[in-house]
């Protein structure tokens, strides 16, 4: 279970994330939606322990993030937004270097490489250097980091942004294979991937939030049933 | 393994995927030798030690180190990898010390490729070989506390152009404190007090003993808490900046 409390960061004088309060528990896939510069990255940036809030908690499983991150912090595989890594390293390299840090060995380690590079199709390109490989594939890369501890918590920051259709439904058939009993926050602004992949949708804007209810309910607020309506409803005057 | 020594082993293998090792290494083993063998007359002065070749290497640092050090953190900012690195299972000051660390075997990589400086004033004569292994712990501190200068200030930008010559530049103030030329202008403005403890942090006025093989605590002391007062700022810019 996550449990985010009255959560608030501030750059300055502006508030990119507004007194948000949510949990999420195992099991669910959360859609997180909004408009570009939402607080939508800042808030995984929060709960994934990069950034201090200014104000609020993040619990996860009981561990609270910047009393207590090194526990917190294992239970949670993270892509960030743009899937950064090291160029220069081979793509078996820094999925090696991940599984280190993880605290993988032997046997172990070489097991846990093999199938998140097996479930992120990364099997031909393991021996390329991260900097030669294509957006799709580094993206993948990415996801190949994230899922390598077999961890219970998933966070992916626009895991399909500039991915072509192919890749893109491989990456929703990757999120909806995983377990049951993961927990997923997943960002984006494609609309048509919170049908597609989550069990719960959330609508923030100039960091508040504004709709927390299932991708079907949510499509039922508008007269025409799309979500793309429901989303400019709501956030076309921001 | 630790997370230090996963970290640092990263870092170290990713000199060596780039020329930047091999060019840097080279370049200062040409200057080491031209600076020696040049511009201090080792052999015109018909002794058999290495004070003429330490003598010359503060100044090799003071533009060798910063192009070490400047990538450090600005490039991890700039491609984003901070933000997956931090949100690591390891604590930051680990990340930090484990990033210097590695950094600092490279130094000492270079300084140990110096080998065949030692091995011709050993054939030429009998030298103090104690010395000079103290001489060459003392470079290596003096490298160290450099280095700890350009990975707190790599953090402060994501140019690496900027930080370079930030790190020149406070490097270089650094060096100059201990200069008499300095010392002397300061006459009269400042209490003899304060004049005493500007010249006391001068990189150079430490390296002056060690150089010539005695080694005191003061200034292995001196040395140790440059470095820690530099990391220590360092992870405070890195929580500062890392959002940007």
């Amino acid at each position: 279970m996550i449990r985010i409390e009255n959560l608030t960061r501030q750059f300055g004088a502006f508030t990119a994330v507004d007194n948000l309060s949510f949990q999420v528990a195992p099991g669910e896939v959360l859609g997180f939606l909004g408009p570009n510069g939402a607080g939508k990255s800042t808030t995984m940036k929060m709960i994934t322990g990069f950034l201090q809030p200014t104000s609020g908690r993040v619990d996860v499983f009981g561990y609270d993030m910047w009393r207590n991150p090194l526990p917190a912090k294992k239970m949670i595989g993270y892509l960030p937004e743009g899937a950064p890594s090291y160029g220069e390293m081979s793509v078996r390299d820094f999925l090696a270097f991940i599984a280190d840090v993880r605290g993988l060995s032997g046997a172990e380690k070489q097991r846990a490489i093999a199938v998140a590079a097996e479930k992120s199709a990364l099997t031909d390109v393991m021996l390329q250097t991260v900097d030669t490989l294509s957006k799709g594939y580094r993206r993948r890369v990415g996801l190949a980091q994230a899922i390598l501890h077999d961890p219970q918590v998933l966070v992916l920051d626009e895991p399909t942004d500039g991915l072509d259709p192919n890749q893109k439904h491989h990456v929703r058939e990757l999120i909806r294979n995983l377990s049951q009993e993961k927990l997923v926050i997943v960002s984006t602004h494609i609309l048509e991937e919170v049908s597609a992949v989550c069990t719960r949708a959330m609508i923030i804007a100039r960091g508040k939030l504004l709709v927390d209810e299932t991708p079907t309910a949510l499509a039922a607020r508008s007269t025409t049933g799309r979500l793309d309506d429901v989303f400019r409803q709501l956030t076309g005057d921001v | 393994m630790s997370g230090f020594w996963v970290v640092t082993a990263r870092e170290w293998k990713s000199y060596f995927s780039t020329p930047l090792a091999y060019v840097f290494l080279v370049v200062f083993l040409v200057l080491c030798g031209f600076a020696t063998f040049e511009l201090g007359g080792f052999y015109q002065r018909n002794q058999a030690d290495l004070s003429v070749f330490f003598s010359y290497q503060p100044w090799l640092y003071l533009f060798l180190v910063p192009a070490i050090s400047m990538r450090l953190w600005a490039e991890e900012r700039k491609s984003g990898s901070i933000e997956l690195l931090l949100t690591l299972p390891l604590r930051l000051c680990t990340i930090v010390w484990a990033k210097f660390f590695a950094a600092w075997l490279f130094v000492a990589l270079a300084l140990v490729l110096t080998f065949p400086v030692w091995l011709t004033v050993n054939y030429l004569g009998s030298p103090d070989n104690g010395a000079i292994l103290a001489a060459y712990l003392g470079s290596w501190l003096m490298a160290g506390a450099f280095l700890s200068i350009g990975c707190c200030l790599s953090a402060a930008s994501k140019s690496q152009v900027i930080v370079f010559v930030l790190t020149v530049t406070i490097c270089f103030l650094f060096v100059l404190l201990g200069l008499p030329q300095l010392i002397n202008s300061l006459q009269g403005i400042l209490p003899q007090w304060g004049i005493d403890a500007i010249a006391q942090l001068s990189l150079l006025a430490h390296f002056e003993a060690i150089s010539r093989g005695v080694l005191n605590v003061a200034d292995l002391l001196y040395y140790a808490l440059f470095i820690v007062c530099w990391l220590a700022a360092n992870v405070a810019v890195i929580e500062k900046k890392k959002s940007e």
